[in-house]
Protein backbone atom coordinates (compact mmCIF):
# COMPACT_ATOMS: atom_id res chain seq x y z
CA UNK A 1 0.00 0.00 0.00
CA UNK A 2 1.04 3.43 -1.15
CA UNK A 3 1.94 5.27 2.53
CA UNK A 4 0.54 8.98 3.45
CA UNK A 5 3.40 11.06 3.53
CA UNK A 6 2.96 14.74 4.84
CA UNK A 7 1.97 17.09 2.20
CA UNK A 8 4.59 19.60 3.92
CA UNK A 9 7.29 17.37 3.04
CA UNK A 10 6.99 18.03 -0.80
CA UNK A 11 9.61 20.68 -1.27
CA UNK A 12 11.19 22.24 -4.08
CA UNK A 13 11.59 20.11 -7.10
CA UNK A 14 10.80 16.78 -5.58
CA UNK A 15 8.42 14.56 -7.15
CA UNK A 16 5.16 14.77 -4.93
CA UNK A 17 3.53 12.29 -3.45
CA UNK A 18 -0.03 11.72 -5.14
CA UNK A 19 -3.11 10.64 -2.54
CA UNK A 20 -4.98 7.95 -3.81
CA UNK A 21 -7.98 6.59 -1.98
CA UNK A 22 -10.05 3.50 -3.05
CA UNK A 23 -13.67 3.24 -1.35
CA UNK A 24 -16.99 2.68 -1.16
CA UNK A 25 -18.46 6.13 -0.14
CA UNK A 26 -18.92 9.42 -1.87
CA UNK A 27 -16.23 11.90 -2.28
CA UNK A 28 -16.49 16.11 -2.39
CA UNK A 29 -14.14 17.91 -4.59
CA UNK A 30 -14.16 20.76 -3.02
CA UNK A 31 -12.84 18.97 0.11
CA UNK A 32 -10.26 17.53 -1.76
CA UNK A 33 -9.07 20.56 -3.83
CA UNK A 34 -8.48 22.42 -0.69
CA UNK A 35 -6.36 19.79 0.58
CA UNK A 36 -4.40 19.94 -2.34
CA UNK A 37 -4.11 23.97 -2.08
CA UNK A 38 -4.30 24.75 2.03
CA UNK A 39 -1.49 27.08 2.99
CA UNK A 40 0.14 27.41 -0.89
CA UNK A 41 0.39 30.23 -2.58
CA UNK A 42 2.02 28.66 -5.46
CA UNK A 43 -0.17 27.18 -7.00
CA UNK A 44 -1.13 28.79 -10.29
CA UNK A 45 -4.01 25.80 -11.94
CA UNK A 46 -6.58 23.04 -10.37
CA UNK A 47 -7.62 20.85 -12.84
CA UNK A 48 -10.13 18.25 -12.32
CA UNK A 49 -11.93 15.38 -13.79
CA UNK A 50 -15.42 13.73 -12.24
CA UNK A 51 -16.81 10.61 -13.42
CA UNK A 52 -20.59 9.64 -13.16
CA UNK A 53 -23.04 7.20 -13.50
CA UNK A 54 -25.35 7.37 -16.60
CA UNK A 55 -28.26 6.33 -16.80
CA UNK A 56 -27.92 5.11 -20.10
CA UNK A 57 -31.41 6.60 -21.51
CA UNK A 58 -33.24 5.47 -18.12
CA UNK A 59 -32.26 1.93 -18.87
CA UNK A 60 -29.60 1.69 -16.07
CA UNK A 61 -30.77 1.38 -12.24
CA UNK A 62 -27.47 1.22 -11.21
CA UNK A 63 -23.26 0.70 -12.19
CA UNK A 64 -21.46 -2.36 -9.68
CA UNK A 65 -17.78 -1.39 -9.29
CA UNK A 66 -15.53 -4.39 -8.42
CA UNK A 67 -12.05 -4.28 -7.99
CA UNK A 68 -9.22 -6.10 -7.01
CA UNK A 69 -8.09 -4.70 -3.56
CA UNK A 70 -4.98 -5.60 -3.02
CA UNK A 71 -4.05 -4.28 -6.28
CA UNK A 72 -6.07 -1.17 -7.20
CA UNK A 73 -4.20 1.36 -5.25
CA UNK A 74 -0.89 0.25 -5.44
CA UNK A 75 -1.57 0.20 -9.78
CA UNK A 76 -3.10 4.07 -9.47
CA UNK A 77 0.14 4.71 -7.92
CA UNK A 78 1.91 3.58 -9.98
CA UNK A 79 0.06 6.04 -12.89
CA UNK A 80 -0.32 8.54 -10.31
CA UNK A 81 3.91 8.59 -9.82
CA UNK A 82 4.21 8.59 -13.81
CA UNK A 83 2.04 11.47 -13.95
CA UNK A 84 4.28 13.57 -11.12
CA UNK A 85 7.56 12.69 -13.06
CA UNK A 86 6.18 13.51 -16.52
CA UNK A 87 4.98 17.15 -15.59
CA UNK A 88 6.14 19.45 -13.11
CA UNK A 89 3.04 19.25 -10.60
CA UNK A 90 2.06 20.57 -7.27
CA UNK A 91 -0.21 18.02 -6.09
CA UNK A 92 -2.46 15.07 -7.47
CA UNK A 93 -5.18 13.15 -6.10
CA UNK A 94 -7.15 10.26 -7.45
CA UNK A 95 -10.24 8.97 -5.74
CA UNK A 96 -12.10 5.74 -6.87
CA UNK A 97 -14.99 4.31 -5.74
CA UNK A 98 -16.51 0.54 -5.70
CA UNK A 99 -19.54 -1.17 -4.86
CA UNK A 100 -23.07 0.10 -6.52
CA UNK A 101 -22.94 3.61 -7.63
CA UNK A 102 -26.68 4.83 -9.30
CA UNK A 103 -26.92 7.69 -12.12
CA UNK A 104 -26.12 10.78 -11.27
CA UNK A 105 -23.99 9.78 -8.36
CA UNK A 106 -19.94 10.33 -8.73
CA UNK A 107 -17.79 6.96 -9.33
CA UNK A 108 -14.46 8.83 -10.24
CA UNK A 109 -12.31 12.22 -9.45
CA UNK A 110 -8.71 12.86 -10.45
CA UNK A 111 -7.39 16.52 -9.40
CA UNK A 112 -4.23 17.74 -10.68
CA UNK A 113 -2.14 20.88 -9.65
CA UNK A 114 0.63 22.88 -11.12
CA UNK A 115 2.39 26.45 -11.73
CA UNK A 116 0.56 26.86 -14.93
CA UNK A 117 -2.30 24.95 -16.64
CA UNK A 118 -1.10 23.10 -19.07
CA UNK A 119 0.90 20.69 -16.91
CA UNK A 120 -2.31 20.31 -14.57
CA UNK A 121 -4.67 19.66 -18.32
CA UNK A 122 -2.29 17.19 -19.26
CA UNK A 123 -1.41 15.54 -16.11
CA UNK A 124 -5.37 14.99 -15.21
CA UNK A 125 -6.21 13.90 -19.00
CA UNK A 126 -3.21 11.36 -18.66
CA UNK A 127 -4.88 9.94 -15.52
CA UNK A 128 -7.85 9.45 -16.75
CA UNK A 129 -6.91 7.52 -19.78
CA UNK A 130 -4.37 5.26 -17.71
CA UNK A 131 -7.36 4.93 -14.70
CA UNK A 132 -9.39 3.36 -17.62
CA UNK A 133 -7.01 0.64 -19.22
CA UNK A 134 -4.65 0.16 -16.09
CA UNK A 135 -6.56 0.64 -12.85
CA UNK A 136 -8.14 -3.08 -11.88
CA UNK A 137 -11.85 -2.40 -11.70
CA UNK A 138 -14.78 -3.80 -13.56
CA UNK A 139 -18.34 -2.67 -14.41
CA UNK A 140 -21.38 -4.88 -14.09
CA UNK A 141 -25.02 -3.11 -15.08
CA UNK A 142 -28.06 -3.46 -12.79
CA UNK A 143 -30.65 -2.90 -15.13
CA UNK A 144 -33.92 -0.58 -14.28
CA UNK A 145 -36.02 -3.62 -14.99
CA UNK A 146 -34.92 -4.89 -12.03
CA UNK A 147 -32.36 -7.46 -13.57
CA UNK A 148 -28.93 -7.73 -13.50
CA UNK A 149 -27.40 -6.56 -16.82
CA UNK A 150 -23.72 -7.77 -18.29
CA UNK A 151 -20.25 -6.63 -17.66
CA UNK A 152 -19.36 -3.09 -19.44
CA UNK A 153 -16.57 -4.63 -22.03
CA UNK A 154 -13.54 -2.41 -22.30
CA UNK A 155 -14.07 0.23 -25.36
CA UNK A 156 -11.00 -0.15 -28.14
CA UNK A 157 -11.54 3.99 -27.85
CA UNK A 158 -10.06 3.60 -24.26
CA UNK A 159 -6.87 1.82 -25.41
CA UNK A 160 -6.23 4.08 -28.04
CA UNK A 161 -6.40 6.86 -26.05
CA UNK A 162 -3.70 5.91 -23.59
CA UNK A 163 -1.30 4.93 -26.29
CA UNK A 164 -1.40 8.73 -26.82
CA UNK A 165 0.75 9.02 -23.84
CA UNK A 166 3.24 6.65 -24.96
CA UNK B 1 -15.85 -9.73 -2.85
CA UNK B 2 -13.12 -11.24 -2.38
CA UNK B 3 -12.39 -13.01 0.93
CA UNK B 4 -9.03 -13.29 2.10
CA UNK B 5 -8.03 -17.06 3.19
CA UNK B 6 -5.95 -17.56 6.08
CA UNK B 7 -1.76 -18.18 4.87
CA UNK B 8 -1.52 -21.41 3.18
CA UNK B 9 0.85 -23.96 4.64
CA UNK B 10 3.61 -24.61 3.66
CA UNK B 11 4.23 -27.30 1.09
CA UNK B 12 6.72 -29.51 -0.64
CA UNK B 13 6.20 -28.14 -4.12
CA UNK B 14 7.81 -25.55 -5.55
CA UNK B 15 4.66 -24.03 -7.04
CA UNK B 16 2.29 -23.25 -4.91
CA UNK B 17 0.55 -20.15 -5.54
CA UNK B 18 -2.94 -18.38 -5.13
CA UNK B 19 -4.65 -17.81 -7.98
CA UNK B 20 -7.51 -14.78 -7.33
CA UNK B 21 -10.43 -14.04 -10.21
CA UNK B 22 -12.08 -11.02 -10.83
CA UNK B 23 -15.63 -9.99 -12.71
CA UNK B 24 -17.23 -13.13 -15.63
CA UNK B 25 -13.68 -14.93 -14.82
CA UNK B 26 -14.97 -15.32 -11.33
CA UNK B 27 -18.22 -15.97 -12.54
CA UNK B 28 -17.65 -18.76 -14.97
CA UNK B 29 -14.53 -20.11 -12.69
CA UNK B 30 -17.17 -20.21 -9.87
CA UNK B 31 -14.51 -19.39 -7.25
CA UNK B 32 -13.03 -16.04 -6.17
CA UNK B 33 -9.93 -17.56 -5.30
CA UNK B 34 -8.21 -20.89 -4.68
CA UNK B 35 -4.27 -22.31 -3.47
CA UNK B 36 -2.97 -24.37 -6.36
CA UNK B 37 0.13 -26.47 -6.61
CA UNK B 38 0.87 -25.72 -10.63
CA UNK B 39 2.36 -28.25 -12.79
CA UNK B 40 6.39 -27.79 -13.23
CA UNK B 41 5.72 -27.03 -16.79
CA UNK B 42 3.88 -23.80 -16.24
CA UNK B 43 6.82 -21.39 -16.47
CA UNK B 44 4.58 -18.42 -17.82
CA UNK B 45 0.96 -16.57 -17.17
CA UNK B 46 -0.18 -18.67 -20.58
CA UNK B 47 1.27 -22.09 -19.69
CA UNK B 48 -0.93 -20.95 -16.13
CA UNK B 49 -4.21 -20.20 -18.26
CA UNK B 50 -3.74 -23.22 -21.06
CA UNK B 51 -3.31 -25.68 -17.69
CA UNK B 52 -6.20 -24.30 -16.11
CA UNK B 53 -8.18 -24.54 -19.35
CA UNK B 54 -8.09 -28.17 -19.00
CA UNK B 55 -9.24 -28.84 -15.10
CA UNK B 56 -13.14 -28.15 -16.05
CA UNK B 57 -15.76 -27.01 -18.33
CA UNK B 58 -16.26 -23.75 -15.70
CA UNK B 59 -12.21 -22.87 -16.01
CA UNK B 60 -12.74 -24.02 -20.31
CA UNK B 61 -15.59 -21.37 -20.46
CA UNK B 62 -13.85 -18.23 -18.49
CA UNK B 63 -10.53 -19.41 -20.21
CA UNK B 64 -12.12 -19.90 -23.78
CA UNK B 65 -11.04 -16.04 -25.21
CA UNK B 66 -6.95 -15.87 -24.15
CA UNK B 67 -6.92 -12.32 -26.33
CA UNK B 68 -9.84 -11.58 -23.14
CA UNK B 69 -7.61 -12.82 -20.63
CA UNK B 70 -5.49 -10.42 -18.38
CA UNK B 71 -3.27 -10.96 -15.47
CA UNK B 72 -0.94 -9.67 -13.00
CA UNK B 73 1.51 -11.45 -10.88
CA UNK B 74 1.86 -10.28 -6.78
CA UNK B 75 -0.40 -7.76 -8.18
CA UNK B 76 1.34 -6.01 -11.49
CA UNK B 77 0.14 -6.11 -14.50
CA UNK B 78 1.95 -9.09 -16.35
CA UNK B 79 2.27 -10.13 -19.95
CA UNK B 80 1.16 -13.62 -21.40
CA UNK B 81 4.71 -14.06 -21.82
CA UNK B 82 6.16 -13.06 -18.46
CA UNK B 83 7.83 -15.58 -16.15
CA UNK B 84 6.20 -16.51 -13.26
CA UNK B 85 9.42 -16.09 -11.29
CA UNK B 86 8.85 -16.11 -7.49
CA UNK B 87 5.03 -15.30 -7.83
CA UNK B 88 2.76 -16.16 -5.06
CA UNK B 89 -0.43 -14.57 -6.20
CA UNK B 90 -1.87 -14.65 -10.10
CA UNK B 91 -5.03 -12.87 -10.78
CA UNK B 92 -7.13 -13.25 -13.80
CA UNK B 93 -9.74 -10.79 -15.14
CA UNK B 94 -11.23 -9.38 -18.09
CA UNK B 95 -9.94 -5.96 -19.69
CA UNK B 96 -10.50 -3.90 -17.10
CA UNK B 97 -13.56 -0.82 -17.32
CA UNK B 98 -13.11 1.84 -13.92
CA UNK B 99 -12.51 5.34 -14.82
Amino acid sequence: MVPDIPRDSVVGTDVITPTIRIQRENFDLATEVAALSAGRRDIGAVVSFTGLCRDEGGTLRALELEHYPGMAEAEIARVAIEAATRWPLTGLTAIHRFGLVEPGEQIVLVIATSTHRRAAFEAADFMMDYLKTRAPFWKREHLADGTTGGWVEAKQEDDDAALRWS
Amino acid sequence: MTQTLAEPVQVATARSVRLIYFAWVRERVGLSEEEVALPASAETVLDVVRWLKTRDEGYAAAFADEKLIRAALDRVHAKPGTRLGNAREIAFFPPMTGG
